[in-house]
């Protein structure tokens, strides 16, 4: 079973819908057990960095660390990538896991920000997320902040500078993008991770 | 590269997708969801369902609808028409919608605006706005010459102004000044339709839709005007359009879609294609 993580920031059942299409059993849920018994976790994300605080709180966070640490796998989207990260500008003080090295951005202002739209990545071949998907696919971004391009960066876009499109380490996975609404691309790549 | 994006529209009513002539002689075109999928398979970049009846007691109807034209769509979706409360908003969200667009509500309550980005962030609200101009008196070279803003008639008055309820009613508002009032508020996007060009296939606003997008930071999507491939490379060249809504229906059929971003992909337009 996957553990779709709510922290109540905003709609998740996209997410759920195409795991759904996909024939994998998720659950949303808001439960620290549900989370400890789960086979993957998925963290997706929408809105503000200073909403992942609510994690912390509900003993949320301790759990998905916990089943990090027995090595499950887990998949952080947008807000729950940059929550990989050792913190973001956006909210300064809300920390973030710093389970990947650096610190999320906002975009510079000679581009419009939000970056939203379909933009493509320069993907690393050693990704297993990124297995079947080839450098130069599209994939949908709604977001303000974004991630340093960092050793563990396996995608990367441009939108006023490069940025991490998709970070990997071991068993850790990270998107910026929404593969939930990426049509066949992001499918491919929640297969992928499904699979593991 | 960010890629320009070509958005779909359907107006629907009763749970059907209709498409008239000038708000006239409305025809059956189909169903939602069938539609919004074969849109997605043909290239869309995202699908937007308009609720053309948006009355209190077909909301159930409309809900239906946007659940099933979620389930079988994987690209972004927004719902507009009659939108008028947070909760509103919240059922929409709950049956799929990854984004919402409001008009009349957003201009009678303004906070709305907020309330909802606060709830679902800035990415899920689109503020649309319906716009006809109010002053042809002054050239451009004697705008030029005499120093008269391009968003003001000669005797100040707004150029070009916002209408609500369906393009109805006027507000007295200057859409320019509106759409940067509604980006402070929250919004994410703006969804700018042209009143004088809707329905007529001659081209974009590309001045309209170029005084929006210098004055705010959130993407801009043209609407109403759009026609052949030369008025999408207009209004994304001239107009700085960020997106384009296509009521692709009729105007474009499935294949011409498919066509359209190959063409505008020629003529140098970033495109996500394939797709």
């Amino acid at each position: 079973m996957i553990a779709i993580v709510d922290y109540r920031a905003g709609n998740l059942t996209s997410v759920k819908k195409a795991l759904d299409h996909l024939g994998v059993e998720s659950t949303i849920t808001l439960d620290p057990d549900a989370v400890a018994k789960a086979d993957k976790i998925i963290l997706p994300g929408v809105g503000h960095f200073s909403s992942t605080a609510m994690l912390n709180e509900s003993g949320l966070q301790a759990a998905i660390l916990a089943r990090i640490k027995d090595r499950v796998p887990f998949l952080g989207v947008c807000v729950g990538m940059q929550w990989m990260f050792a913190s973001s500008e956006e909210a300064p003080a809300t920390l973030g896991t710093a389970l990947i090295a650096g610190k999320c951005e906002r975009f510079p202002p000679h581009v419009k920000s939000p970056h939203v739209g379909w933009n493509s990545l320069l993907c690393e071949d050693r990704s297993r997320l990124f297995r079947g998907v080839p450098s130069g696919s599209f994939v949908y971004f709604t977001h303000s902040y974004r991630a340093p391009v960092v050793e563990t960066t396996v995608a990367r876009s441009e939108y006023g500078g490069e940025f991490s499109a998709a970070v990997e380490k071991d068993h850790l996975f990270g998107v910026q993008f929404h593969p939930e609404k990426s049509a066949r691309t992001g499918m491919q790549l929640l297969k992928n991770f499904c699979d593991l | 590269m960010l890629t320009k994006r070509i958005i779909a529209c359907l107006d629907v009513m009763a749970g059907r997708v209709v498409k008239g002539v000038q708000f006239q002689q409305l025809r059956d075109a189909g169903d939602p969801a069938e539609l919004a999928a074969a849109h997605s398979e043909a290239g869309a970049d995202e699908v937007v369902l308009l609720d053309v009846t948006a009355t209190h007691e077909k909301r159930a109807t409309l809900i239906e609808t946007v659940r099933r034209t979620a389930w079988q769509l994987f690209i972004p979706f927004t719902v507009g028409g009659g939108i008028r409360s947070l909760d509103d908003a919240m059922a929409v969200f709950d049956a799929g919608a990854d984004k919402i667009s409001i008009n009349s509500a957003a201009i009678a309550d303004p906070s709305l605006i907020t309330s909802i980005a606060e709830r679902y962030g800035s990415q899920a609200v689109i503020v649309a706005i319906d716009a006809k101009r109010v002053g042809e008196d002054v050239s451009s070279r004697e705008r030029a010459e005499s120093g008269i803003p391009h968003d003001r008639t000669s005797d100040g008055r707004a150029r070009f102004e916002a209408y609500v309820s369906g393009g109805r009613k006027p507000t007295g508002r200057n859409a320019v000044a509106w759409a940067r009032e509604a980006a402070e508020r929250g919004a994410g996007e703006v969804l700018l339709t042209s009143m004088d060009r809707d329905g007529t296939g001659i081209g974009f606003d590309c001045e309209l839709t170029r005084s929006v997008s210098e004055a705010v930071s959130i993407p801009v999507i043209a609407s109403g005007g759009g026609g052949n491939t030369q008025t999408f490379i207009e209004v994304f060249e001239r107009g700085r359009a960020d997106a384009a809504l296509a009521a692709s229906i009729f105007h474009f059929g499935l294949r011409h879609l498919a066509d359209l971003k190959q063409e505008l992909i020629k003529a140098g337009i970033p495109m996500r294609w394939p797709c």
